[in-house]
């Protein structure tokens, strides 16, 4: 029999999946509020990409026969907010620390380590396509899909920036390093500019077009373009969802094989 | 239906008896390798229950690879160890709940208040709401961290850093506390806290303590044993009054000039006089009686024309333990100074 413990003595336990989940995510939760040199950023980049491409390419785009081209840039701007927001340059500060050597001391679910930063990461960035859609609306973009529309909107652009995080959390695991972390920034560009960021894919030609045939961004585009003015098209929302789920399991994937490297004794 | 056979396969493991060794760490044959370094290198240690140990050796003599592999952070390249009567390998949950430890520099999260720091990590051990309110305010006076609790840790200065750090280590209760050099960088006054901390963790909850130390006065002042590593392996062992015995009641140390020269043989013929080592241009003289003895050790080196800088007499110290075991000088901060030539030693009888 283990030994009895004294009165008053607590003991040590799993505390279970769930209960680490919440307690992970409630500290990158805390520490992202305290962290406003990641989030400001997140909110004043895409309302000036908004402004500046809508300013300098909306006469240009009125040649576009049925093109809204604020509509159209709406979800470029949402996919600047969300894409490379992440927790991981906590990780690498917990590396660096030794914080993270004391988690894994713990009897944490070391799966929660890694979803309890996402689950925060997933409330920052709906909580980034706020003031996103809020700044369409001052600029006279609605919703033909109403309310639904822009939550499927939200919480698609939500996922995509979580499942997008998987990479910037792989590189934090696996190296431990904040420069590193900022390589993951690298794959913001192919990501996101080599699709139909500036004009419908039909208008696209050679190379470019060819790229974004195979750049899951562009089906992510087409998905949060359609709730915003081609209307409910199940079609092109499950192409997006797939898309983003492609992006997910290897990003997720990675991160995961990395968390388990940095969690594992040598 | 379950089937009965994962529980009684998993029924040796959680009926395993923690209490019945009386060893709250044992290690046979710990070896870690990196490449071709042998960081550790065959350590065998055995820390009672209730036992505060100190492991003392100098940067890079291995003291933290030990504890690293002891708190399941690294794995031993071969030889065993338990914790709590648990093995670190096969057994690391249970080895993990039955400690508490605080590694070198303070692991914190600058972003976080000490409250938050401490309630999250009691969440991790399993603690209900209730138990985490109570260890966090039970904590807070022991470490006397009180009115910073709900500031931000960036705002500490290094002793609350330190002192937040052992707290989070205690939250859970633990059998075994391991400090890995819990001073390293803190002003005197601070570390006298912890020291006081320390004493009081293990009079008070009876916490086994693992301390790695590069202060020899730390050790010498906390731990009831020391064992001493040098380059990987167990130099020497015991508790510091027996190892400081074992140098003789009295030393004579004499400093010479810089390219003096002697092997101490010349003073082995002296009454009284029990081992003479000298290293470099240093001579200690091991004595039964040192008042007795000093003027013939005196006029022994005046017959013998060498020039001496410093004379004393006095008892023996961990640092000269230290130079007996490892040939080298325990500088503070952890370096060790060597002492150029060799390092004969005449044992005079018995």
């Amino acid at each position: 029999m283990a030994a009895v413990p004294r009165e008053g003595q607590v003991q040590a336990r799993k505390a279970g999946f769930l209960r680490d989940l919440v307690s992970v995510s409630e500290r990158a939760v805390r520490s992202a509020t305290r962290d406003t040199e990641t989030t400001i950023p997140a909110l004043v980049i895409p309302v000036f990409m908004y402004i500046m491409t809508v300013g300098a390419l909306e006469d240009f785009a009125s040649n576009i026969p049925g093109l809204d081209y604020r509509a159209f840039q709406l979800p470029v701007a949402v996919l600047f907010a969300v894409t490379g927001i992440s927790r991981a340059t906590t990780v690498v500060a917990d590396v660096q620390s030794g914080y993270f050597d004391r988690l894994v001391m713990t009897p944490v679910n070391r799966l929660a380590l890694l979803l309890g930063l996402m689950v925060a990461d997933f409330a920052l960035v709906v909580a980034l396509t706020i003031p996103v859609v809020i700044m369409g609306y001052i600029a006279g973009v609605s919703f033909v899909t109403g309310v639904p529309g822009i939550l499927v909107f939200m919480v698609m652009a939500g996922v995509w920036g979580l499942m997008f995080a998987g990479f910037p959390y792989a590189i934090a695991f696996k190296t431990g390093s904040a420069s590193a972390v900022n390589i993951s920034f690298l794959l913001f560009f192919p990501f996101l500019f080599m699709t139909s960021l500036f004009v419908p894919q039909e208008q696209m030609t050679g190379w470019l077009s060819t790229a974004a045939d195979y750049n899951p961004v562009t089906y992510v585009l087409a998905a949060l373009r359609s709730v915003i003015y081609g209307g409910w098209d199940g079609r092109v929302l499950l192409d997006g969802v797939i898309a983003i789920a492609a992006v997910g399991v290897v990003s997720v994937g990675l991160a995961l094989a990395a968390l388990r490297g940095r969690a594992t004794r040598k | 239906m379950f089937s009965r056979t994962p529980i009684l396969i998993l029924l040796p493991l959680y009926m395993h008896d923690s209490s019945t060794s009386s060893n709250a760490i044992e290690t046979q044959g710990l070896i870690r390798q990196f490449g071709s370094f042998r960081a550790v290198d065959d350590v065998n240690l055995a820390v009672r229950k209730g036992e505060i140990y100190g492991f003392l050796g100098p940067n890079g003599a291995g003291k933290t690879t030990v504890i690293r592999m002891l708190v399941t952070l690294l794995a031993p390249t071969s030889g065993r160890a338990t914790v709590s009567g648990y093995d670190v390998m096969s057994q690391a949950d249970l080895v993990r709940s039955k400690i508490g430890v605080a590694l070198q520099e303070a692991a914190l999260d600058n972003k976080q208040t000490g409250r938050e720091l401490l309630r999250l990590q009691g969440q991790l051990y399993g603690l209900s709401g209730r138990e985490v309110k109570r260890r966090v305010g039970e904590l807070a006076s022991l470490v006397d961290i009180g009115p910073a609790m709900d500031r931000l840790i960036g705002t500490y200065s290094g002793g609350m850093k330190r002192r937040l750090d052992l707290a989070a280590a205690l939250i859970h209760h633990p059998e075994v506390l391991f400090l890995d050099e819990p001073t390293t960088g803190l002003d005197p006054r601070s570390r006298s806290r912890v020291w006081d901390e320390v004493r009081e963790i293990n009079s008070e909850l009876g916490v086994t303590i693992f301390l790695t130390t590069q202060y020899l006065e730390e050790a010498d002042a906390l731990a009831e044993r020391v064992g001493i590593i040098d380059q990987g392996r167990l130099a020497a062992e015991g508790a510091p009054s027996e190892l400081k015995r074992e140098r003789g009641s009295d030393l004579i140390v004499a400093r010479l000039e810089d390219g003096s020269e002697v092997d101490g043989q010349e003073f082995a013929g002296i009454p009284s006089v029990t081992a003479v080592e000298a290293h470099g241009n240093e001579i200690t003289i091991s004595v039964t009686n040192g008042a007795a003895v000093i003027s013939a050790v005196a006029l022994k080196m005046n017959e013998l024309g060498l020039s001496v800088q410093e004379l004393t007499l006095r008892t023996p110290t961990l640092d000269d333990v230290y130079l007996h075991v490892t040939g080298a000088r325990f500088q503070s901060g952890g370096e060790t100074q060597g002492l150029s030539g060799d390092a004969p030693e005449i044992a005079v009888g018995e």
